[in-house]
């Protein structure tokens, strides 16, 4: 028996081990990978400069377009699903407390929303897009991929405020708050770091889509100046190029994707560090 | 025997989903006095107190029928403010549940929701209400720390000092002595002896020492039922109920 029981953690513990063995090696060979193909490519100019003629030959120029524009999309995005996203994780968790079986449904289809390819929203967009006249345009990007995010953003926040005990509500309240106060006052306190996090989960998937804004948003050479023009997105950017036969644009679509991961990387350790700054008045349980 | 009752609770009966938690309770808390809810795990005291302040609201498939009369006022009545109400009660629960934010905001919550905006009135009160919780001494010069940086005794005294800073007129507490220490729970015990003169007080506990150490009115419990209730000196030296005699000899111990 003892023996069996050994034999049993040693295994569990292999397989553990194993297994984040290959998450981490996987993202290793990620960023090397980017690394030793686009490093050589990026350079000041990649960042600094839109594309100019010929880029696309291997001519100069860089994709500060997809850059700015990628921001733009991702940022408004972003803000437009919190707009939505935060009150309805606030309402599935206070407001309808009582009612379970309405926030299991609710949840249920967020879920399902969530598992939906980002390919479906862009085709949803353009089809939305085509019923009021418009053209693809970085209003329209902005609109579809915060559909595509809400669910994601609902959900991460919705784990976060479930967390918090039933004690914490019950004390807010006993002392005579609304139902308001005991969300924007108490809750968002408490989960102040876990609702940051959820946020820049958010964000991350709508600067790392291709798929949504292929339709929407278009491609353009050209910095946006107004949310009615088309906008180069990083993603689309990095497609373009992969898909050229010269060598020499292969090799920008890496130091493309180099840029986007350096973004991410950067966007995570500000909100890391700002939501430390919150996080000291959290109650641990 | 009764002093004036501030709470009277008519026929009251509590089912969660088909299950019956509560069966045609009719108890008279009075004024300015220790009520004791006694009784053994399991047996609907705490539902019963969370109905004082409705609390009882936030769960699922919980229906209440009776009545529950506060000040000529049925506050089962799903017309009344239940807000208003709640801010006439302050509630310790079994362990302390600050809020995320430093110990001066813990207080002045509450009466900033009550619209004392004036930041000379917040901090006399804050002060006032420290003092009164005996925690002034402990956090004066660090009122801006976080709240969950307190041990857990003075957590549960800066609950009781956030609770009156609302001003209720009735405090509710729900075992608040059960996560602390001795000591810290012998601070709070003579803190209620010594708030009774101006509050009444509802606690609800399963420490029969406890309840003799600090009660003027007991009701006992068992099982979603009131067996027995009383002024304390009545109830400890002379149960009348077979159950309530079982219970002082330590059987359901």
């Amino acid at each position: 028996m003892m023996k069996f029981k050994k034999t049993e953690e040693t295994f569990f513990k292999f397989l553990m081990l194993f297994s984040t063995f290959i998450i981490v090696a996987a993202l290793i060979v990620i960023i090397i990978s980017i690394l030793y193909k686009g490093l050589p490519s990026l350079s000041w100019e990649m960042v600094s400069q839109t594309p100019k003629g010929g880029y696309y030959f291997g001519k100069e120029g860089g994709v500060l377009n997809a850059i700015i524009g990628s921001i733009y999309l991702s940022a408004g995005a972003t803000f437009l699903a919190l707009l939505i996203g935060l009150p309805v994780s606030l309402l599935l968790n206070i407001y309808l407390i009582k009612q379970k079986r309405i926030v299991n449904t609710i949840r249920f289809f967020l879920d399902l929303l969530w598992g939906i390819p980002s390919i479906v929203y862009g085709a949803f967009g353009f089809t939305i897009m085509i019923y009021f006249g418009m053209k693809s345009s970085l209003l329209a990007g902005i609109i579809t991929v915060s559909l595509f995010i809400i669910p994601i953003m609902v959900r991460a926040m919705d784990e976060v405020l479930k967390n918090v005990p039933m004690g914490l509500m019950e004390a807010s309240f006993s002392l005579g708050s609304t139902k308001s106060e005991t969300s924007y006052k108490v809750f968002l306190k408490q989960c102040s770091t876990g609702l940051i996090t959820a946020i820049l989960l958010s964000f991350g998937r709508a600067i790392g889509d291709a798929a949504s804004v292929l339709f929407t948003t278009g491609y353009t050479d050209n910095i946006p100046t107004s949310l009615n023009q088309p906008t180069a997105t990083l993603p689309l950017s990095i497609f373009f190029q992969l898909s050229s036969p010269i060598s020499e644009v292969k090799s920008r679509a890496y130091a493309s994707a180099l840029i986007l991961t350096i973004i991410i990387l950067v966007i995570s350790v500000i909100t890391r560090i700002v939501s430390k700054k919150y996080d000291k008045h959290k109650i641990k349980f | 025997m009764y002093d004036t009752p501030k709470i009277i609770i008519n026929d009251l009966n509590v089912n969660i989903g088909k299950q019956q938690i509560l069966r045609n309770i009719n108890v008279l808390i009075p004024e300015n006095k220790i009520t004791i809810i006694l009784g053994p795990s399991g047996c609907g005291k705490t539902t019963l107190l969370k109905t004082l302040n409705r609390l009882t609201d936030l769960y699922e498939d919980v229906e209440l029928t009776g009545s529950i009369i506060i000040d000529n006022i049925d506050i089962l009545n799903t017309k009344v403010d239940i807000t208003r109400i709640r801010q006439k009660m302050g509630l310790l629960s079994q362990r302390p549940y600050p809020l995320p934010m430093s110990i001066f905001d813990n207080i002045a919550y509450g009466l900033r929701i009550s619209g004392i905006r004036k930041k000379r009135i917040l901090n006399e009160k804050v002060e006032h209400y420290l003092r009164q919780a005996s925690l002034w001494d402990e956090v004066h010069t660090r009122l801006k720390d976080p709240a969950s940086k307190l041990s857990i005794g003075q957590q549960q005294r800066l609950c009781l000092a956030r609770g009156l800073a609302v001003d209720p007129e009735i405090i509710l507490a729900d075992e608040p002595t059960s996560a602390l220490d001795p000591i810290s729970s012998q601070a709070i015990e003579e803190k209620f002896i010594e708030l009774k003169n101006n509050y009444t007080i509802v606690l609800v506990t399963h420490i029969l020492r406890q309840a003799r150490r600090i009660a003027d009115h007991v009701v006992f419990m068992y099982l979603g039922d009131v067996i027995e209730q009383g002024p304390a000196e009545e109830i400890f030296n002379n149960p009348q109920m077979e159950r309530t005699k079982q219970y002082f000899k330590g059987a359901f111990n």
